[in-house]
């Protein structure tokens, strides 16, 4: 029979253990989006289960929508005041975002500028806007030249080319025409693929150009060297005729690629992120070798991408803390570990990067040496850039149009495009 | 005149080869497509027309790695549902501006018809706002309640509803019928191939409406079978096997419910009940 | 006691009530919403979006992605429009003439209809490939020249179109099949025994009393959001996933541009501008088709 005092006490206790355990029990719900990707799923699940044992009072949710629409939902979502915490952008598209409001800075306290760029490969600083950081990659890839080993073999070729020359000649070797039919390409031109930037960010400089000011806000390839170097990818097709662009099947996605892994094509430039498909899709040897150079002394050049995890304005107080933590997490070495394994994709941080296993590897190697000479070119309107570099190529290919007027429409258009953005700010 | 020197089976021969080719022409893709869903991924880009090995493995690979029934189900549901509302809705609306006179018919027609003319990409997001402010995303209505009526079904039945004679209508009324009754008993019945044809179109309009399903749903069981296709393609690469048998198993659905109305629907009827 | 005309007003009122309220909620209102934003500069927060007035149109007459889209439709129409309505009407009469396998033929012709875009975008791609597609080994083994189709900038609209109206045809022929199962049999009776002929019955039976149906065909052809070639988009987009409305701009529309400017740049005020520019357009150009076409059954 209890007394007065202990039934208080018991009821004390009781109502203290109820709070404790309301307080303790509520978890904090983030929501992270991205487009739907087999393997990046995988690894952000995985992570995600690793990040919530640590953090038992938050609870990640993960939804993935199709490529083709990711940015609709954005679009939509984010100004209903809902959608995600964290959104996985490529890094092109941040002006875009940041302007129209779809994004917030990194916090400073939890991501300082001054460790980011101490830490993370160079060219995270394409991350970076108004003196802010607005997201950060777990992984980066850049480019490099996949090529037919058979192929290869059966016509004689020792060695992947070292110059341009060399590919052309190589490429001349392998290209077989059958009455007007292009039956099997030496070389895949794709200027809807990778070939776009590499007029921009590599053959322009290699020919002694620069493609745009330092803080990408004036276009400066229109010089008699931007002009040899789009003259110079033209003619691959116009005149060596060692491809062109299209083959083997126009307008399918990555159809450059579908070509190599069919054995219609024996060399492309593609990234790192194809390795996947090229790895499940060819059946026959294949290479990586660096992107080649103009000279066999010559500059070497790269073009290199990531895709970002960045904070939308949804998260505030407590969810921001919590988004911080996860961005944290899977910006971790450890987690960089984790998605070289199951992704497949370079790690982000310097101190990652310089492992000699991975230097050395048959694959990996040449796209991770390519990094520390590789520039990310900072988009203000990625889609519209990247067309106006496509139809510049194709002005010349298909339409007839001199390389000297093409690339003075291009600039002229690109100049408009980032005079429009930077000068409403 | 032409039709009757040459000899009759002549020209039926004809008529048939010239018929079999479009039917050719209009086939060809989807045998393409066909043939290709039963290729695995490496031999899609070889140039054989027949597959080698034929499999089923495409198949079994979408059932298996996403809740395609479940898919199926939702765009069962949503199709039906919005189709049965267009069809009722569309035709009182297409009667009442065919057959009836109210002032303000002319504006009203305008206005409605000129709601077509907006494309539905920039509705969605006026359509998702109102979506999260009354909790609709990620429910059924959510999906389907900007299909419950179009201006494509009005018209249609407006249009349609011209050839149905006055007289007709107005013996009706003799008869003691209210105007529903008009409606409903002499107007409605004679217009099966129309409201035929609204169904049809409509079902698959809806059947393959992309966008705004995607837009609105976010859960994955929740999703219809053209969101769901979508998620075969990516940044590097599309599963072109998985896709070509997703959208075999999309087409096949509708295949049927347009095998099961136009040979209900479709056949023209006879003039009984109209004066000539 | 409510005069007659009153009366039926009143049913008409009462029939019309329920769709007029969705109309106006689920199409109007968002209608006017979507165009308030052509007014602004769009931001997500509500907060922060700015009024910008005529701004975004007068970008737009100086934009020339947009003036290439504008041009593009006007060649789109001509090729689209006619093609689909004359050929469904065609081959409708020619369905319905059959004695035979009506039924198996018309789900023939409306096969490409039903089927996903994405998926027959593709087969298309590679059936029309210049140098390894169907298309061009068929051309070439009878001595026909190969074809650039979709990666020419001079052939790709006309190829879009063409794919288009393959696609389409089959939307038409359904409506067009409705209309003359309207037409009694009698008539055509009557006009055989008056001694016309085909072409006389086709002219003065047929066509007068398909005449709703052919203007709704051809205002659907024309302007409607689902097959109109005015709203034409996502076969644009799937047939050249990585270069749309190319080569070189040559296939873009103006729905692809609103797009491309709405959901890849964010900018929805500009989009808005250039939706209510569309609208305008589509307004116009179905009001004119309408003066032209419909005329009163009696």
């Amino acid at each position: 029979m209890l007394s007065k005092l202990g039934i208080k006490i018991l009821g004390l206790c009781f109502g203290l253990t109820l709070i404790g355990l309301n307080l303790s029990a509520r978890p904090i719900t983030i929501v992270y989006w991205q487009y739907e990707f087999a393997t990046k799923v995988r690894a952000i699940d995985e992570l995600i289960k690793r990040f919530e044992a640590e953090n038992p009072d938050i609870k990640v949710i993960h939804e993935t929508f199709p490529y083709a629409a990711f940015a609709e939902k954005v679009a939509a979502a984010v100004p209903a005041g809902v959608g995600p915490h964290i959104v996985n952008l490529y890094y092109g598209w941040l002006p875009a975002w940041q302007r129209a409001g779809y994004l917030q800075p990194l916090p400073e306290e939890w991501f300082p500028a001054q460790e980011i760029e101490s830490e993370f490969a160079p060219l995270v600083r394409a991350a970076k806007m108004n003196g802010q950081y607005w997201g950060l990659p777990t992984a980066v890839r850049t480019l490099a030249l996949f090529y037919n080993i058979d192929l290869f073999e059966q016509n004689g070729i020792a060695k992947p080319p070292e110059t341009w020359d060399e590919l052309i000649d190589i490429a001349k070797k392998l290209t077989i025409w059958q009455d007007g039919t292009l039956v099997r390409a030496g070389f895949g031109m794709a200027p809807d693929g990778q070939d776009h930037h590499l007029v921009r960010e590599v053959l322009i400089r290699q020919f002694g150009g620069t493609p745009y000011s330092e803080d990408y806000r004036q276009v400066l390839y229109n010089t008699p060297e931007g002009v040899r170097a789009l003259k110079f990818y033209t003619d691959l097709a116009l005149v060596h005729k060692i491809g062109e662009p299209d083959f083997p099947f126009p307008g399918v996605a990555g159809y450059y690629r579908e070509g190599f892994n069919a054995g219609l094509i024996a060399m492309i430039v593609d990234g790192s992120f194809a390795i996947g498909t090229i790895q499940r899709g060819a059946r026959f040897r294949w290479g990586v070798a660096e992107l080649p150079r103009l000279t066999p002394d010559g500059e070497r050049h790269n073009f290199a991408s990531f895709w970002m995890h960045a904070l939308t304005p949804r998260a505030q107080g407590a969810e921001l803390e919590a988004a911080c933590k996860f961005l944290k997490f899977i910006t971790s070495p450890e987690a960089m570990e984790l998605w070289l394994q199951m992704v497949g994709e370079l790690p982000a941080r310097l101190s990652l990067l310089n492992r000699p296993e991975l230097l050395d590897d048959p694959i990996y190697g040449p796209f991770m040496r390519a990094l520390p000479y590789s520039h990310a070119t900072f988009f203000v309107d990625e889609a519209r850039q990247r067309q106006i570099m496509i139809d510049a190529i194709l002005r010349v290919i298909r339409a007839g149009v001199s390389p000297e007027a093409s690339l003075a429409t291009a600039a002229a258009e690109e100049q408009a495009v980032l005079d429009a953005f930077w000068g409403k700010r | 005149m032409w039709g009757s020197k040459l000899p009759k089976f002549l020209f039926w021969i004809y008529l048939y080869l010239l018929v079999l080719l479009g039917a050719v022409i209009m086939v060809f893709p989807f045998v393409w497509m066909f043939l290709t869903s039963l290729k695995p991924l490496p031999e899609i880009y070889t140039l054989n027309w027949w597959p080698r090995n034929p499999t089923l493995a495409n198949y079994y690979a979408v059932l298996q790695t996403y809740p395609f029934g479940r898919w199926f189900l939702n765009s069962v549901v949503v199709a039906i549902i919005t189709t049965i509302s267009m069809v009722l809705l569309s035709s009182v609306t297409g009667y009442a501006l065919a057959k009836l006179d109210f002032p303000g018919k002319r504006i009203i027609f305008v206005g409605i018809l000129a709601t077509m003319f907006i494309p539905t990409e920039l509705l969605v997001i006026p359509w998702y706002s109102m979506s999260v402010q009354w909790n609709w995303v990620d429910t059924y209505w959510g999906i389907l309640f900007p299909g419950l009526i179009h201006a494509f079904g009005v018209f249609l039945m407006r249009q349609f509803f011209f050839s149905v004679p006055n007289d007709l209508l107005d013996a009706g009324r003799v008869d003691g019928l209210s105007e529903f009754g008009v409606f409903w008993k002499v107007a409605l019945p004679l217009m099966k191939p129309a409201l035929g044809a609204l169904a049809i179109l409509n079902f698959v309009g809806n059947w393959n409406a992309f966008l705004w399903p995607l837009i609105v749903t976010s859960r994955r069981d929740l999703f219809t079978l053209p969101v769901g296709l979508a998620m075969f393609s990516g940044e590097a690469g599309v599963q072109w096997n998985l896709i070509t048998a997703g959208a075999t198993l999309t087409v096949l659905p509708t295949i049927i419910v347009f095998l099961v109305f136009q040979r209900a629907i479709l056949e023209s009827i006879t003039a009984s009940g109209l004066k000539g | 006691m409510l005069s007659l005309s009153r009366r039926r007003a009143l049913w008409a009122y009462a029939f019309i009530f329920l769709p007029l309220l969705l109309f106006a909620f689920f199409r109007v209102y968002p209608l006017f919403q979507a165009f308030h934003l052509a007014f602004g500069r769009w931001h997500a927060d509500p907060g922060q979006r700015t009024f910008v007035g005529l701004d975004n149109f007068r970008r737009l007459f100086g934009d020339p992605r947009f003036l290439q889209a504008l041009r593009n439709m006007g060649l789109y129409m001509v090729l689209a429009v006619p093609g689909q309505v004359i050929l469904g009407l065609a081959l409708a009469l020619v369905l319905n003439a059959l004695p035979r396998g009506r039924g198996f033929f018309r789900a023939i012709y409306f096969l490409p209809y039903i089927t996903p875009a994405v998926a027959i975008s593709w087969a298309w791609s590679f059936m029309l490939s210049p140098h390894l597609g169907v298309v061009n080994r068929v051309l070439r083994w009878i001595g026909l020249p190969a074809q650039s189709f979709l990666t020419s900038p001079a052939q790709a609209l006309p190829t879009v179109a063409a794919i288009v109206v393959w696609q389409f045809i089959g939307f038409h022929i359904v409506l067009f099949l409705a209309a003359l199962a309207n037409i009694p049999k009698e008539l055509y009776e009557a006009a055989r025994i008056d001694g016309a002929s085909a072409w006389a019955s086709f002219r003065y039976v047929t066509l007068p009393l398909i005449n709703p149906t052919l203007v709704l065909s051809i205002v659907m052809a024309t302007g409607s959001p689902t097959i109109g070639i005015l709203q034409l988009f996502t076969q644009v987009l799937n047939l050249r996933f990585y270069d749309p409305g190319g080569p070189v701009g040559s296939t873009a529309t103006i729905v692809l541009y609103m797009y491309q400017v709405g959901f890849k740049r964010f900018e929805l005020g500009y989009a808005s501008a250039i939706a209510v520019l569309l609208f305008i357009i589509i307004a116009v150009i179905t009001l004119i088709q309408y003066k032209l076409t419909a005329r009163r059954i009696d």
